[in-house]
């Protein structure tokens, strides 16, 4: 089954560098996705709302001076909203030591800076199929 | 200004036979452009600069048209400020690394403020995690007098990383006057003064709506101009655009564009250019494409010689001179194989070098990674150190002047940031331009167009896209504030305003509040006076806030 992805890809915490996330944004659209865009310094009970009333499949966070530090809030409350099924991936400027954090906390792929367009469209289709599956599964 | 020189025969004849040669032995040529989209030839001649224009194109240091240098001596009698923006923790972690770097030859302060303070936030309205990971958490003057503690405001240069409505700036002002150094002693910047940057490209910094920004930036010029004339309140910013995405050229024709909406903006004001445009400084990028930022610089200083004497009417040299201060670029920073990053540093700081500025930021290395570490600090100051002092590159002045390749190139350049100027120009200026979102489409339209160009491999990046090792270096980890010092800093905010008298605090704010709504007063002064009563950077923001609208930058996709 082919399927047409959504996804939200957004801004969290105090950070407005938007040059990964409006490049990410145009690649997937490229590659036939449909995606939200919204500006920086969202609230996390917004994108908890957004993805609620979006019904995304994945949702992408864009980090570069440290917001990821708080994509641990956004996870709890993403589960206390009963999303925990919707991977969350994180793109941009990660120390390894923290990636790995994230990932313990339920982020579902780190994208460092360098990273090739193609693989991120190829783990984001990936990724928005399974999430559709586990919805459709509940 | 293409302009085509007349050859003698013989010099036409050996040209004819390396362009035949040339053309046999490359097969197919490729097609070079530079970032900024202007083709690159395999040699440049006299037929491409005719050095007989030299007095007409360059000049002499120091004399219009500045292509050579805004200063007789150039960097043989000063090299350039060496200004690392440090910015970390409280207050105290900010004081203990800065002292450890004056120790090391910088010979400026430049304070990065944490970004929450960047929101125009107290610590005690944002996410505790992101306090102090990206710059000193500073929220009133008590905090701005302990990050400078033991630091002579008379003779240390202070820049302060600081948006409308210049909280820091008032801090500062606070903090010298409580130690007795006279304002006419300060110097320093203004280094974030240009919202329209922050409206466009950073948009982190941008506190308040347009119409409200624009306001305080000319209250702020007038306040400076007035009291703290050594200060430079306006730093306009090409960083911003071009780390967006801009070319290095748009880069270069918003910066113009908007120091002339801002020129004119004060000159609107009744004030005089004369005294303010002495006082303007420029901020750019410098990428690693080393020519093109080179040729840039040279470009920009001409144009902006003419822009102020002929367009702006200015009379005094001092106003036609083109400061500017240089940072490496972080965009051109790989993760990949971090190390290689000292030698894009290298390569950036030495364009920006013979591009002639006058004060210096070189990244650290691990900038890709993380905010950068102490060593990596240590690194950016000396290779700034080796530049400057162990490898010639000081001894003459605009070394590659005269060269047909880069006078060609400052030609063309220039050219091509005109161009993109009078499509500024032909919708109403900066202001128009920026709030119509064409600035913002033409970034974001380069930001594709060169990622397009990493993607396919057209532009090499090494440890990227060729040349990419399995094994990449360990990167660094970052830096973290104490937490346990954070959780300190933030329990005695909360107990020093607790204690502040709160009918004088409110009186403050609704002064601040009455001059914002009134055309006649200066917003600055009355932001001073509030810093001076103890009103935080986070209530003066949401006082302006409520005047003038909060900042929403123009974001689209």
């Amino acid at each position: 089954m082919t399927i047409i992805p959504k996804v939200l890809v957004t801004k969290i915490g105090l950070d407005g560098h938007d040059r990964g996330s409006r490049i990410v944004t145009a690649a997937l659209r490229d590659a036939g996705m449909e995606v939200i865009y919204t500006p920086p310094w969202q609230e996390i009970a917004s994108v908890v709302k957004l993805v609620l009333e979006e019904d995304v499949d994945v949702i992408g966070i864009s980090s570069l001076a440290t917001d990821h530090l708080i994509v641990p809030k956004l996870i709890e409350a993403l589960a206390a909203a009963g999303l925990a099924h919707k991977p969350v991936i994180v793109g941009g400027i990660v120390p390894d030591s923290d990636a790995r954090e994230l990932e313990a906390a339920g982020v579902a792929r780190v994208f460092h800076p360098g990273s090739a367009m193609q693989d991120i469209v190829t783990y984001i289709r990936a990724a928005a199929e399974r999430s559709r599956a586990a919805a459709y599964s509940e | 200004m293409n302009r085509s020189v007349e050859m003698p025969a013989l010099d036409a004849a050996a040209a004819q036979q390396w362009q035949r040669e040339y053309d046999a032995q490359i097969g197919k040529d490729r097609a070079t452009v530079n970032r900024s989209g202007i083709p690159v030839k395999a040699l440049y001649t006299p037929a491409d600069w005719d050095g007989t224009r030299h007095l007409h194109d360059l000049g002499y240091p120091g004399q219009p048209p500045f292509t050579r240098g805004i200063y007789p001596t150039m960097h043989r009698g000063r090299t350039w400020t060496q200004r690392q923006l440090i910015g970390l923790g409280t207050p105290t972690d900010y004081n203990l690394r800065l002292t450890d770097l004056l120790s090391q030859g910088i010979s400026a302060v430049s304070l990065i403020p944490c970004n929450s303070v960047f929101r125009g936030y107290d610590m005690d309205e944002t996410h505790a995690e992101l306090l102090g990971t990206c710059g000193t958490v500073i929220n009133h003057a008590g905090h701005m007098d302990e990050a400078l503690a033991g630091v002579d405001l008379a003779r240390v240069s202070c820049a302060m990383n600081d948006p409308s409505p210049f909280t820091l700036f008032a801090f500062l002002l606070v903090t010298a006057k409580r130690r007795g150094v006279p304002w006419t002693q300060l110097t320093g910047t203004s280094n974030q003064s240009d919202y329209l940057s922050h409206f466009v490209a950073n948009h982190m910094f941008y506190r308040l709506a347009n119409a409200g920004a624009r306001r305080v930036l000319v209250d702020q010029i007038a306040f400076a101009i007035e009291h703290v004339p050594r200060w430079n309140p306006m730093s306009v910013v090409g960083q911003h655009t071009q780390q967006a995405g801009a070319t290095p050229a748009e880069a270069a024709a918003f910066t113009l564009s908007t120091a002339i909406q801002n020129a004119e903006d004060c000159i609107a004001r009744g004030l005089d250019p004369d005294r303010f445009l002495p006082r303007f400084t420029f901020f750019f990028d410098i990428s690693v494409s080393f020519f093109e930022e080179i040729a840039k610089f040279r470009a920009m200083r001409r144009l902006w010689g003419r822009i102020a004497r002929e367009r702006l009417g200015a009379g005094t040299p001092q106003a036609w001179r083109f400061k500017f201060h240089g940072q490496t670029s972080g965009a051109d920073l790989t993760r990949q194989q971090p190390l290689n990053n000292v030698a894009r540093v290298t390569i950036q700081a030495m364009a920006g070098i013979f591009g002639g500025l006058q004060s210096l930021h070189t990244d650290a290395y691990d900038e890709a990674v993380s905010c950068p570490t102490e060593a990596g600090a240590r690194i950016a100051i000396a290779t700034q150190n080796i530049l400057k002092e162990e490898s010639h590159l000081t001894d003459v002045i605009d070394p590659l002047g005269g060269s047909y390749y880069v006078e060609a190139m400052t030609d063309a350049m220039e050219a091509e940031i005109e161009r993109v100027m009078a499509r500024i120009d032909a919708v109403g200026g900066m202001y128009a331009a920026a709030e119509s979102g064409l600035v913002q489409r033409m970034i974001g339209e380069s930001a594709l167009c060169f990622q397009r160009q990493v993607d396919q491999g057209e532009q090499t990046i090494v440890g990227v896209n060729k040349y990419a090792a399995e094994d990449n270096a360990a990167s660094p980890a970052q830096p973290k504030p104490d937490p346990a010092a954070m959780a300190q800093h933030l329990t005695q905010f909360r107990r020093w305003k607790a204690l502040r008298d709160g009918a004088s605090v409110k009186r403050a704010l609704a002064a601040l509040a009455h001059a914002a709504e009134s055309p006649r007063d200066n917003v600055m002064a009355e932001i001073v006076r509030a810093a001076e009563a103890g009103i935080t950077h986070g209530e003066i923001c949401a006082c302006l806030r409520d005047v003038y609208g909060f900042g929403r930058p123009l974001v689209a996709v």
